[in-house]
């Protein structure tokens, strides 16, 4: 059950052995039993299972957002249990974006604002926030929608907007958590093709959870977890 | 990083405007009532303590009954013309006495009518009162005798009886009493109660006993201690007068009140200071109902931002980034709202300072209290609020709904 998919000296993340336990006693809850996982830079990596599986729960501790009960998770070479809250933070703040499913946009906040906010916590000056943000938007297809409000943009326009939050600091990492959850087909296909884009173009290293066959297909390697363990882990056959 | 953070606040602040409005609301109403209840009470107090000193340090009022003001009990023995007469004559160290008794009556002129002051008194009331006549005569000694059909009216009077007319030799009605104008008197403005101390008419104390009030008492001795004199001996040599007049044994109590107007001004500005306190903390309690509008408010926000706030986390802001920006927008709008209250303050306690006639004070003391006040509500208020909010797991506070 155990996967090596590279034996580079220095992959991008690393998890040896990582377990999580929720709760305590006769309560407590397994949702990860040992996991580990090597993922290199530039990959693009579809997590898949069903619900339960612990894929959500391996995404969080992946994106700096929890910690590992037990095991060890370093992510370029730094072991991310050990860092303060704080660190962590900052981790999150100079190397990792983040779509969800749910977009999580800030309401009545337009898209350009919401693509300048991690620019902002960066401290990057107003006059290179601006031009960064509608220069990613743009690279997102939003050109033109910039002022508008998550409220007055279609589903899809909203991840697109999310996605364009999450790369404007060109992060290492993008993790989507089901980007295409609340989407039609159509528009699920547009935004995947938007993630191929910019892990071919940008070379940014993308981990995606999804339980949908056809979205995991994009990927250029498919991991598979049940009940807490990898269950299967290999290259896609369809691999661009 | 600070100037970020003030930047996300306003932002913020900027995207919420009716949140903002309710929240500053409260603020701007405790502020406003604080300053405008105590800037009109010091006003008040200041002009009280004006006018007092400009009727003059020697006055002295001698009042029957053991104390001025209510429950002053009917059995006390009035006064007589007699009484004035001893004192003017018995104390050495007086100017002038004046007997005065009055009561209000409707004057009238031609179709015009006007309730007024009538008070009963002689030449000796307007230099007691420090008054003077602008235009006609004081009173003759025979009219005094007499009792005869002779005024001198106010400006007041004037004004709302003869409107543009020379009043000198018209003749105005006083309940039965029809009497000639013979001098007006020089306009003295509002007085210590807020009296219209113009809206008066002068006749001479024995024509008001005979034709108005129909008995010879005497409501009130008024006396101006001679410029130099102390006061206090003047005022005991009075006092030991009338009880000698009213036979009073050692073992007595006065029945009867001889006051000085540094007593009198200590009633009156206890008073208004009395009142001030007590509007002031009607006032305050506004203020504390306004502090903690903003206290639910920025609670109910915090609750309500609980996605916004894993948002934020998520995308990399610390946890000080966060409770900075809810800080910042607590401070910004209580100061805001302090700031408001404050000008809308100033402008009411103008307009109501024009409209009561009393002086402006303006008392930088309590602009500068409120003003900490509700900055301290917001930074107290908000500080706890934030410091819950981005303690929270951005997991959970992504997930809250």
């Amino acid at each position: 059950m155990i996967a090596f998919s590279h034996t580079d000296n220095q992959p991008l993340i690393e998890l040896q052995g990582v377990t999580k336990v929720y709760g305590t006693g006769q309560a407590a809850m397994h949702a990860l039993r040992g996991i580990d996982l090597y993922i290199e830079e530039g990959d693009f990596v579809a997590v898949m299972g069903p619900s339960g599986s612990g894929k959500s729960t391996c995404m969080n501790i992946l994106g700096c957002l929890d910690t590992p009960t037990a095991g060890a998770y370093k992510f370029k070479g730094i072991e991310v249990g050990k860092l303060t809250r704080n660190q962590r933070t900052r981790l999150r703040r100079y190397y990792l974006g983040f779509v969800f499913q749910g977009y999580n946009l800030l309401n009545r906040t337009s898209a350009l604002e919401n693509v300048e906010l991690p620019l902002i916590y960066r401290g990057v000056p107003a006059g290179v926030r601006r031009s960064r943000a509608l220069e990613t938007l743009e690279t997102v297809g939003l050109k033109g929608w910039e002022s508008h409000t998550p409220g007055e943009l279609s589903g899809g326009q909203q991840q697109r907007v999310a996605i364009a939050r999450a790369i404007v600091t060109d992060p290492a990492v993008l993790f989507a958590d089901e980007p295409t959850g609340n989407l039609d087909t159509a528009r699920s296909r547009e935004i995947m093709d938007l993630l191929t884009g910019l892990n071919r173009d940008r070379r940014i290293t993308i981990v995606m959870v999804t339980h949908e066959r056809d979205m995991a297909a994009y990927a250029k390697r498919i991991v598979r977890f049940l009940d807490g363990v990898v269950e299967s882990d290999g290259q896609n056959g369809r691999a661009t | 990083m600070l100037w970020s953070t003030v930047l996300l606040a306003l932002r913020e602040l900027k995207r919420n405007v009716m949140r903002s409005i309710l929240t500053i609301l409260g603020i701007v109403i405790g502020v406003g009532a604080v300053i405008t209840m105590v800037t009109i009470g010091g006003g008040a107090t200041v002009q009280v303590r004006q006018q007092i000193a400009s009727m003059g340090s020697n006055l002295l009022m001698v009042s029957p009954g053991k104390r001025l003001g209510p429950g002053q009990s009917s059995g006390n023995i009035p006064f007589k013309q007699a009484d004035a007469e001893a004192i003017a004559r018995e104390v050495s160290s007086v100017a002038a006495v004046a007997p005065v008794s009055s009561q209000s009556i409707q004057a009238v002129f031609g179709n015009q009518n006007w309730s007024t002051q009538v008070t009963g008194s002689d030449n000796k009331y307007f230099r007691v009162t420090n008054r003077s006549i602008r235009s006609g005569r004081q009173f003759s000694d025979s009219e005094l005798r007499a009792g005869a059909a002779v005024c001198i009216v106010g400006e007041t009077v004037r004004k709302k009886l003869f409107g543009g007319q020379d009043p000198l030799g018209e003749k105005i009605r006083l309940q039965k009493l029809s009497c000639e104008v013979i001098g007006l008197l020089e306009g003295k403005g509002q007085s210590t109660m807020g009296m219209d101390q113009d809206d008066i008419v002068v006749i001479p104390l024995s024509t008001y006993q005979r034709r108005i009030s129909g008995n010879q008492d005497v409501a009130i001795i008024q006396v101006s201690v001679r410029d130099g004199a102390p006061t206090d001996k003047a005022q005991r040599d009075i006092q030991l007068l009338m009880r000698e007049r009213r036979h009073l044994s050692s073992n007595d109590d006065d029945n009867f009140n001889v006051m000085d107007m540094k007593e009198i001004a200590k009633m009156l500005t206890g008073t208004t200071q009395l009142l001030t306190a007590l509007l002031s903390a009607v006032a305050a309690v506004s203020l504390l109902v306004g502090g903690i509008g903003i206290m639910n408010i920025m609670l109910v926000s915090v609750t309500e931002r609980t996605r916004e706030i894993g948002i934020r986390l998520a995308i990399g802001a610390f946890e000080r980034e966060v409770l900075m920006q809810f800080l910042v927008e607590a401070v910004v709008l209580s100061s805001f709202g302090g700031l408001i209250g404050i000008v809308l303050a100033l402008t009411a306690s103008v307009w109501l300072a024009g409209m009561l006639r009393v002086p402006f004070v303006f008392n930088a003391g309590i602009v500068v209290i409120a003003f900490l006040f509700s900055a301290a509500v917001g930074v107290i208020f908000g500080y706890f609020p934030a410091l819950k909010a981005a303690r929270l797991d951005p997991i959970e506070a992504l997930r809250y709904e």
